[in-house]
């Protein structure tokens, strides 16, 4: 599909910004993103495609200013309720125990 | 996604989504975390583009191993053993004084893990992809590339299936050097096309 993600030849986004000495991680979580997208993979969640597919649906806007690595969240949660693994609301919950402390 | 922020577009506490994600995934079973503690410290330690230099190193050193490099690349890689996920094709393309050749995914962030580990933000960036295509002598000038005008430069767009090499050009003064000095010489950027190899000394 095209969209947002079809990016080659667009005008308007600036230079280049290179970090020097980049780290593979910046936080502890996108290594526990990187390392769950691959064990997601390897447990038949989803195929490349199926993968790729819901960051390509996202909205523009975020699109544009999320993290790599957010990215990925968006799209193993989407594919892990699509194939029926979670709900979206146990997402919702067990996320929100997390932010008020309930668990660790 | 239904989470996102209206305010800030992004999903708050993002680290806290992920770590929610993932001790569910692990109550049903779908992960397992200490395997996942393995992957994180698999690429601190073990991938990166040394890896790729060693490639390199050796196809200056071997001509029929660039031979094979450049014909086959996916077999003369996973000869050293840097074949696997995100590497699983490969396509090495030589620099020389008449071609300069670079890399670029413009629909996300494909890239040759194997090889060069993971790839940086900025070859993740909007800004890259989608000027690499259109104006590749001034971001490779933004690197401090210069290309002069007789050089044609190739810019090659990766797909999930097939991921590229860029074989950069020997370093003039490294005569009788080791693989293993010449690796040194073979930086991530120059294997991206982003570079060229240092120099000695």
């Amino acid at each position: 599909m095209n969209g947002i993600h079809d990016i080659g030849g667009h005008h308007g986004y600036g230079p280049v910004i290179v970090e020097a000495n980049e780290p593979n991680f910046h936080e502890v979580w996108e290594g526990r993103m990187l390392s769950m997208m691959i064990g997601c993979f390897a447990a038949g969640v989803y195929n490349v495609d199926q993968f790729r597919h819901p960051i390509e649906k996202m909205d523009p806007r975020h699109y544009l200013l999320s993290s790599y690595y957010e990215k990925w969240l968006c799209t193993v949660e989407q594919n892990c309720i699509d194939t029926g693994i979670v709900t979206r609301d146990e997402v919702d919950a067990r996320h929100k125990q997390l932010i008020e402390g309930k668990v660790t | 996604m239904q989470v996102v922020d209206k305010k800030n577009l992004l999903i708050p506490e993002v680290g806290l989504r992920v770590k929610a994600l993932e001790s569910l995934l692990a109550e049903k079973g779908v992960i397992d975390p200490a395997a996942l503690d393995l992957i994180v410290e698999t690429f601190e330690t073990q991938m990166g583009p040394k890896n790729g230099a060693k490639v390199v190193a050796k196809a200056w050193t071997d001509p029929d191993y660039k031979k094979w490099l450049l014909r086959d690349g996916t077999a003369a890689i996973g000869k050293l053993g840097y074949i696997g996920v995100q590497g699983e094709n490969m396509v090495v393309v030589a620099n020389t004084p008449d071609v300069h050749n670079v890399v670029v995914c413009t629909l996300c962030s494909c890239y040759p893990w194997p090889t060069l580990g993971l790839p940086p933000i900025w070859f993740k960036s909007a800004p890259y992809r989608s000027r690499v295509v259109i104006e590749p002598r001034a971001v490779l000038g933004e690197f401090g590339v210069a290309v002069s005008d007789e050089t044609e430069v190739r810019v090659w767009d990766s797909t999930a299936e097939l991921r590229y090499l860029v074989m950069p050009m020997r370093p003039a003064g490294t005569e009788g050097f080791t693989e293993e000095k010449l690796a040194e010489l073979v930086t991530r950027d120059s294997m991206i096309g982003t570079g060229l190899a240092k120099s000695p000394g």
